[in-house]
């Protein structure tokens, strides 16, 4: 190779397909749901049998006008069905109904955090609501099977703008929109569950000697994890770079144009995926079945209003008004029930750090250990803001705190008064405090020696020494107390 | 209704009148041929069952006892769902199409599914996949079609009433070849669940009877609001048997000028134009009216020109390409026996060997119009005249109340005269298409006989949702005509049904 | 637009993407029919059209929706009566490369 003067840029763009948590269908009212066993949430509408007729559903609707309005986008005041049309065995009409030229939203962004505090917006082209197809089995190797289970539950589709450049920004993106759908609470986004799939569309821009080379672009269909995403990206860029040095004037965009890829799990590289035949007539036509959404201000004033604060402004906020550092306002800006809680505490006086530090220490723990939101472990704004005081005024250690807490999960009560009934009240009364350090003093000579003697081993002993008391105190000693006491007695 | 009321006062039973009906059918069904499927231990079964309530007081309803037969383009839980096709001549339905539950709900008993054009496609009912029906004024000649097992099940006293469904005029003409009464209600009147689909924005179910009267009954039986069928009018229907014999004080009747070339019949010219001197003398007033973009005209080549029946065609085989992808043998309906090597292979074959020429050329040429580079030619264009063609017939309606003109352009040919050029057979349409575009309600019946003694059928158009004047005028023109409740030839002779 | 006849390859075409197998007698009686057809579909050229909406639909309603509450579904039992091959509770077809 000669020397290497390229500039190599890519330019990726993706659409992202969101399963909306409706109970229901988006044309019919089966249920929608994930696992259950085959061909048991069908009715005659989802299979097409001949002379059904699609109605739609309004949740579905109204998600997808939240989801465009938290994606800055302008919603459409008119907005059409059109059918795609194409032959398929899990898709049983043979069509799918989507949205062609005049979707729910158009032209919004959504800004991603990147390393070093660096934001990047990206733009958002459109994102329209269709119906999902089923499922096509491939177990058995004489035939494919058909489970139209989720043959039309409802499917948000966000189309990009091709504004990303490095792999950190498009996993970046996808985590943001993962956050973002289960914020609004429109879809649960169990990547296990298929409830978002990934399509990145990726070519490159080589700069040589003052020119600029397009490769083709290159579509990856289905993408269902963050990990086959990142593999998927990386494998391309990399994949099409060597592919475009190999032949620089013929592996261009002009000559080549689009291409699809699949990915291949097993050795997580793209592959070469044989063009489906008429893969691109989708004769679009309007749906005659089904009557346009007209989407009025007040409408859209009045599910604007319940969408309240997102994600992002809230974690900038709790870093910049609470002094959050910047892994602490993420992890409680996950869902919007969590940073509610923290506001409510802060709000009614508690100290922001003492609060974070209890959410996001046994907190966490708890709600990891359960698979749920922090919200969802059963504390409650006064307690945390009670428990938080406690602390703030000594009247309960850190380890006690600590046992209080479990203790109130879940039953709405008092820690103070849980802290009392089970004997977790910090000691205060100096001669009780005086007679433990005295017991730890007069059990330890050795350490007492140290202390004394100074120099290196002196701290170590007192920390020794502190623990100590601690340990006969049974965790009721305030800590700070007991290291002034052991140091008026030692004369330090 | 006479028969309704007869049973209701118990004068006779309802298993009587069905056993009547049945009896009729099997005695006429070798020549005419109308049904596809006859349930006769259910009409039975159902009949006695109201006989039953009768007894008990209660209400049978406004069509309790009453016989009647459905187009197979119409799902019913009972039976088969074919459409006359042999893509679906196994098909068992798990639901009721509205205006069947709708019907079985006033009382009616369904006595049987009749024939028609294969999937709602055609004027003659040739198309049929299992056979062809004859005309009972002349079982040489067509009934007409789509619904021309209904037409002639009602012509020949086979049943009361029968439903149809009209695209292109697949109710109003057959029942002018026939010398019944048809009509298609306002797009949206009548719930299209369960009517299995040909050309969406085009298709509705509607009433054919013996009379106008009997239509304003079953019309207001069928019509109302469904949330199943999302293009369902909100309105429910007025009761169109209060109003049917109020007089129309300044009717005003108009007659389109662009509706009068040579490639009307000259019997068919005439009778339409005593039927508007009938209004006059009745005292109704009598316009010209215009609608330019439903012209007809021969071009150079001297052949009948219509923008109508260009826009109408275009739309309905796009729709129908789309609506009839869903039959490939996966799901339902018929799959080839042959070995297949892969799935596009087991749809092409299914389809080909399901379908009838006519549902080929139609889906193919639905294809052909939405494909890449030729939707904004076709399709986009058709849409765009179809707005012209209804904003012709809003202007006409700001000058009368309805449009009178023929409902076809001859009257019934002879089967197979027309089975060789297909535009020959969509040029058949002319007069009934722009209806549909429109979404309007248009009812067709008969306005006499020519003189080799065929039916003549009229046709009385309406503004949307004003099927209350249409029906009027129509039961008007009964009365001031005395053409009504014709009877062919071959019925004459059977006892009064 | 073409003005005697489709060329066959056309309508090989439409008859693959149709998803209809045609005869070669098919497609030859096709090809003069279709095209005789499509010319008359060409007549609305002669119009103009400048600034008319197009109509897709005879009625003007608009969002006519469905409330998110089930509805009972078929049972597999139902949904499979009338499928031509089933592999138990599934429908069953020719194996298909790829997924969706």
């Amino acid at each position: 190779m000669s020397e290497n003067t390229d500039t190599v840029k890519p330019v990726i763009g993706m659409e992202i397909h969101v399963e909306l948590d409706t109970a229901t269908k988006m044309f019919c009212r089966c249920r929608n749901s994930f696992g259950d066993p085959p061909n048991t949430n069908v009715c005659p509408v989802c299979i097409g049998m001949p002379g059904v007729l699609p109605v739609m559903n309004r949740t579905a609707v109204e998600h997808s006008i939240r989801v465009g309005l938290a994606l800055n986008c302008r919603v459409a005041g008119f907005s059409k069905w059109d059918r795609k049309n194409y032959y398929y065995p899990d898709l049983p009409k043979n069509y799918q109904i989507s949205q062609y030229d005049l979707p729910l939203s158009t032209d919004g962004y959504l800004d991603v955090h990147l390393e070093g505090g660096r934001i990047k917006r990206i733009g958002i082209l459109r994102a329209h609501l269709e119906e999902d197809a089923g499922k096509n089995i491939h177990d058995n190797p004489a035939h494919t099977a058909v489970d139209l289970n989720r043959a039309g539950v409802p499917l948000l589709e966000i189309v990009s703008r091709p504004d990303m450049n490095t792999i950190e920004e498009v996993i970046a993106y996808a985590q943001a929109m993962h956050r973002l759908v289960r914020w609004l609470g429109v879809s649960r986004a169990n990547m296990q569950m298929g409830h978002m799939r990934f399509e990145p569309n990726i070519n490159l821009h080589v700069a040589r000697a003052g020119r600029t080379y397009k490769t083709p672009i290159v579509e990856v269909k289905n993408l269902n994890s963050f990990r086959a995403l990142r593999n998927t990206v990386a494998y391309e860029i990399d994949r099409q770079y060597q592919a475009w040095l190999a032949d620089p004037e013929g592996c261009s965009i002009k000559k080549l144009g689009k291409q699809n890829r699949g990915y291949d799990d097993a050795t997580e590289r793209t592959v070469f995926q044989r063009e489906k035949e008429e893969a691109h007539d989708y004769r679009y036509l309007p749906d005659p079945d089904l009557v346009p959404v007209v989407v009025s201000e007040d409408w859209q004033v009045r599910l604007a209003a319940g969408i309240g604060e997102l994600p992002l402004a809230r974690r900038h906020r709790f870093i910049e008004s609470f002094g959050l550092t910047f892994k602490e306002a993420d992890a409680l800006t996950q869902d919007p029930a969590t940073g509610d809680l923290l506001d409510q505490a802060i709000n009614a006086g508690a100290d922001a750090k003492r609060c974070v530090n209890l959410l996001l220490g046994r907190g966490a723990a708890v709600a990891n250990e359960r698979g749920c939101a922090i919200a969802d472990i059963g504390l409650e704004a006064g307690q945390l803001v009670e428990l938080v005081g406690m602390l703030v005024a000594g009247s309960i250690n850190a380890t006690a705190a600590d046992k209080a807490f479990l203790k109130m999960l879940g039953t709405g009560r008092s820690p103070a008064e849980i802290a009392s009934q089970e004997g977790l009240l910090a000691v205060t009364d100096s001669s009780t405090l005086e007679a433990w350090v005295d017991q730890a003093l007069g059990d330890n000579p050795q350490a007492v020696s140290d202390v004394r003697a100074g120099g290196k081993k002196q701290q170590k002993a007192l920390g020794f020494l502190t623990g100590q008391v601690m340990r006969i105190s049974g965790g009721a000693a305030p800590p700070s107390e007991v290291q002034r006491l052991l140091k008026a007695r030692l004369n330090l | 209704m006479d028969l309704n009321a007869g049973i209701a006062s118990g004068e006779l039973s309802a298993e009587e009148a069905a056993k009547a009906y049945l009896a009729v059918i099997e005695a006429t069904e070798p020549k005419v041929a109308a049904f596809n499927e006859v349930h006769a231990e259910r009409a039975l079964e159902r009949a006695r069952r109201t006989d039953s309530r009768r007894r008990s007081g209660d209400d049978i309803g406004p069509l309790g006892g009453v016989p009647v037969a459905i187009k197979a383009v119409l799902c019913t839980q009972y039976g088969k769902t074919t459409c006359s096709s042999k893509m679906l001549a196994n098909f068992r339905a798990p639901y009721t199409a509205a205006a069947v539950e709708k019907i079985e709900e006033a009382g009616a008993i369904v006595l049987g599914k009749t024939n028609m054009d294969e999937f709602a496609m055609g004027s003659s009912t040739e198309n049929s996949g299992f056979g062809v029906t004859h005309n009972p004024w002349d079982l040489d000649r067509v009934p007409g079609g789509s619904s021309g097992g209904s037409a002639a099940a009602v012509a020949a006293r086979q049943c009361v009433a029968a439903l149809g469904s009209d695209t292109g005029g697949s109710i109003r003409q057959p029942a002018a070849f026939c010398g019944v009464v048809g009509l298609k209600p306002t797009y949206g009147r009548v719930s299209r669940y369960g009517l299995v689909a040909y050309g969406s924005s085009l298709d509705q179910v509607g009433p054919m009877t013996r009379d106008v009267t009997d239509c304003a009954l079953v019309s207001r039986a069928i019509s109302g609001h469904d949330p199943r069928d999302s293009t369902s009018l909100p309105a429910e229907a007025p009761d169109y048997l209060a109003s049917i014999n109020t007089p129309m004080d300044g009717l005003r009747v108009g007659l389109p000028r662009e509706f009068y070339s040579d490639a009307l019949d000259a019997e068919v010219n005439q009778a339409i134009h005593s039927a508007a001197g009938v209004f006059r003398d009745a005292g109704a007033e009598v316009l010209e009216v215009s609608l330019p973009y439903s012209r007809i005209d021969r071009d150079a080549g001297g052949n009948l020109s219509s923008y109508a029946v260009a826009c109408y065609y275009i739309v309905a085989m796009a729709e129908a390409s789309s609506n009839l992808a869903r039959y490939d043998g996966v799901h339902y309906g018929h799959r080839t026996a042959r070995d297949v090597d892969d799935i596009i292979e087991l749809y092409s074959r299914s389809r080909a060997e399901g379908f009838g020429q006519e549902v080929k050329r139609r889906i193919m040429l639905g294809t052909y119009t939405l494909s890449a580079g030729y939707y904004d030619a076709y399709y986009n264009k058709a849409l765009k005249v179809r707005r012209l063609i209804k904003g012709d017939f809003d202007q006409a309606f700001k000058v009368c109340d309805i449009i009178l003109c023929p409902a076809a352009p001859t009257v019934a040919f002879r089967i197979g005269e027309k089975a060789g050029d297909p535009l020959t057979m969509y040029l058949a349409d002319i007069y009934t298409i722009s209806v549909n575009l429109a979404g309007l309600p248009g009812l067709s019946l008969p306005c006499g006989l020519s003189r080799a003694g065929l039916p003549i059928g009229m046709q009385l158009i309406g503004p949307a949702l004003s099927e209350e004047t249409v029906l009027r005028a129509g039961r008007m023109f009964e009365k001031a005509s005395g053409v009504a409740r014709l009877k062919p030839p071959m019925i004459q002779g059977m006892a009064a049904n | 637009m073409s003005d005697k006849r489709i060329d066959l390859d056309t309508v090989r075409h439409i008859g693959r993407l149709s998803r209809i197998e045609l005869t070669d007698e098919e497609v030859r009686t096709f090809s003069g029919q279709l095209a005789a057809i499509i010319g008359y579909f060409g007549k609305l050229q002669e119009l103009n059209t400048d600034n008319v909406e197009p109509m897709a639909h005879a009625v003007e309603l608009s969002d006519v929706f469905g409330d998110d509450v089930p509805q009972p579904s078929l049972t597999p039992g139902q949904a499979l009566a009338n499928a031509p091959q089933r592999d138990g509770d599934f429908f069953k077809v020719p194996k298909v490369i790829g997924d969706s």
